[in-house]
């Protein structure tokens, strides 16, 4: 069986069908009825995110797809992207004709690099079979797809860095406001949105925005796409309801036993035993979709250290609570790990954490500081005192 | 010798620069085509390529400099990218690493002499659930064990002769 059961008994193209017989505000009130919410993990309305581009005037306007899945324990979009291509393209299709764009952008990350031959191959049979191009299905609409290969920086999953980078820039993020909606590639009116969330656009336009409801929470619409790893027994892409508690996730994919999860990867939050109960949602957890479960023999000072030489690695080094902020908590795990870390001073870098998601540029500073202030507050007994036995 | 090297490199350069049309987006293409077919982005090149896009060369230099699957560093005919993030480190990557390098003779960040091989790191590469991953250019082997490397290692000298007279004909474009 599928992995991904909802994608795979969609019918091919009857979303896009659909849509060419909707109107552009009706396309857009789908969507908001459905109350889809970016599953890049940001968690923004795609509804209201394609009604501003609606909304911009400009001579043109981007459909951008953001496939460089860079978070740490997520591959759904690769599972996706080899299996359900095509979902993909009508989801930027629909998108095309919702803002009116005529030109398309799948951002594939460089890491990916193997997958580009498989999607220009159904790219060009779109083309032939009138899906993309000019006059679409009959229709006035004319949309093209094109790929650009991103270089290796986690940071271009950030909508503006990505832009930069498709500019020929550095992938440093923009201030936002001006948003990509409005001021986007080439200074255009811009959609950015998430894989899973174009390929769920196009199930929306196909079966109606309450189907989609049907699943999930008030909230949270719909399904989710998991990327699941780490301590248990059938690692894997997995596809839940939005609201799954953590302690169902983990019986599905045999990890039960386990003392802490980690949800939304190297950027999310890091989620101890005690707390399973709580769901999987925008309004409790939010993720992106990786979860990476965490056996009992597993020492959180290790994870910490791996995520933080991470986000060293990868911060663009433009401001300075992120490019600095990451480099003092790194040396602060070193010092927990061989047990010369004063309590005052571990008050002092869970402080600069907090400093770091006040006061950085975009979501990675903003959100890097969360796995080490979550382990700080949960896992404490396992932090102080250590002596080298433990590293 | 060298001034012909030069010239093919800055001919090769303008016929990518046409393709891509000669404004700034075309920049990390460029360099990408570039670099995959030498190996390294060096000053001479990115002079060229500033020229061409009417940038300044050090406007190329900062790109480059940025971007882990640029820069302009000379590197081996096959790049080796183990993956350091936690599902892969989960999994036993020190291991794999320990092996690389004593079957190369050469540590993370290094070429081997003869310009076979280089060892780099990479963050999550997104093959979490069949871990320990890595990439030898565009080519993906998961589940790696210590025991593999030998193999991978010599699949890629196997295909290297051909490859290396191959370069030969190779143009760009």
């Amino acid at each position: 069986m599928s992995p991904l059961p909802t994608f795979s008994t969609m019918t091919p193209e009857a979303g896009l069908k659909k849509a060419l017989t909707l109107s552009r505000p009706d396309i857009i009130e789908e969507m908001k009825n459905s109350g889809l919410k970016g599953r890049g993990g940001a968690g923004f309305p795609t509804g209201m995110k394609w009604n501003f581009a609606a909304a911009a005037r400009a001579d043109e306007k981007f459909v951008i797809c953001n496939a460089d899945e860079g978070e740490p324990g997520t591959f759904k979009d690769r599972i996706i992207l080899q299996e359900h291509a095509d979902l993909v393209f009508e989801g930027m299709t629909i998108a095309g004709k919702a803002v009116g764009a005529k030109e398309g952008i799948l951002f594939l990350r460089g890491e990916y690099t193997y997958l580009k031959s498989h999607l220009e191959a159904v790219l060009a049979k779109r083309r032939e079979q009138n899906l993309l191009g000019k006059g679409i299905l009959g229709t006035d609409l004319e949309f093209d797809i094109r790929i650009f290969m991103g270089a290796g920086a986690y940071i271009c999953g950030e909508e503006t860095a990505l832009i930069e980078a498709l500019e020929g820039f550095r992938g440093e993020p923009r201030n936002r406001p001006p948003f990509p909606v409005n001021t986007g590639f080439l200074g255009r009116p811009s959609v950015v949105n998430n894989v899973e969330t174009l390929a769920s656009s196009a199930c929306i336009l196909q079966k109606g925005a309450d189907w989609w409801k049907q699943k999930g929470t008030a909230q949270s619409t719909g399904i989710k796409i998991f990327s699941i790893s780490g301590d248990c027994q059938k690692p894997g892409v997995y596809e839940f309801p939005m609201g799954i508690t953590v302690a169902q996730l983990l019986k599905e994919v045999g990890g039960e036993g386990a003392k802490a999860v980690q949800v939304g990867g190297a950027s999310g939050q890091c989620i101890p035993a005690s707390q399973f109960e709580r769901t999987i949602a925008f309004e409790d957890i939010p993720t992106g979709g990786s979860i990476i479960v965490f056996g009992p023999h597993r020492d959180m000072l290790d994870v910490l250290h791996n995520f933080l030489d991470f986000f060293v690695d990868e911060s663009c080094g433009q401001c300075t609570p992120c490019r600095r902020g990451n480099v003092k908590l790194l040396e602060g795990v070193e010092l927990l790990k061989e047990g010369k870390c004063s309590m005052a001073y571990l008050q002092e870098l869970c402080a600069l954490g907090e400093t770091m998601q006040i006061a950085s540029k975009c979501g990675l500073g903003q959100s890097s500081p969360s796995a080490f202030l979550s382990v700080v507050k949960n896992f404490r007994e396992e932090l102080m005192g250590r002596t080298f036995s433990h590293v | 010798m060298l001034m012909t090297d030069r010239e093919r490199l800055a001919g090769e350069i303008q016929a990518l620069a046409e393709k891509h049309g000669k404004c700034r987006t075309a920049l990390i293409p460029m360099v990408q085509e570039v670099k995959r077919k030498y190996q390294k982005i060096d000053s001479y090149a990115m002079q060229v390529i500033a020229d061409q896009l009417g940038i300044h060369p050090v406007e190329v230099y900062s790109v480059v400099s940025f971007y882990a699957f640029l820069g302009s560093e000379a590197h081996g005919k096959y790049i080796i990218r183990l993956c350091r993030t936690i599902s892969c480190d989960m999994q036993g990557k020190d291991r794999v690493q320990r092996q690389l390098e004593a079957d190369l003779g050469i540590s993370f960040g290094q070429t081997t002499a003869d310009g076979k091989f280089s060892l780099e790191w990479a963050n999550c590469m997104g093959m979490c659930d069949q871990g320990p991953a890595l990439l030898v250019n565009d080519r993906l082997y998961t589940r790696v064990t210590p025991e593999k490397v030998h193999e991978i290692l010599e699949e890629c000298r196997r295909t290297f002769g051909v490859h290396a007279t191959e370069r030969k004909e190779a143009h760009l474009v």
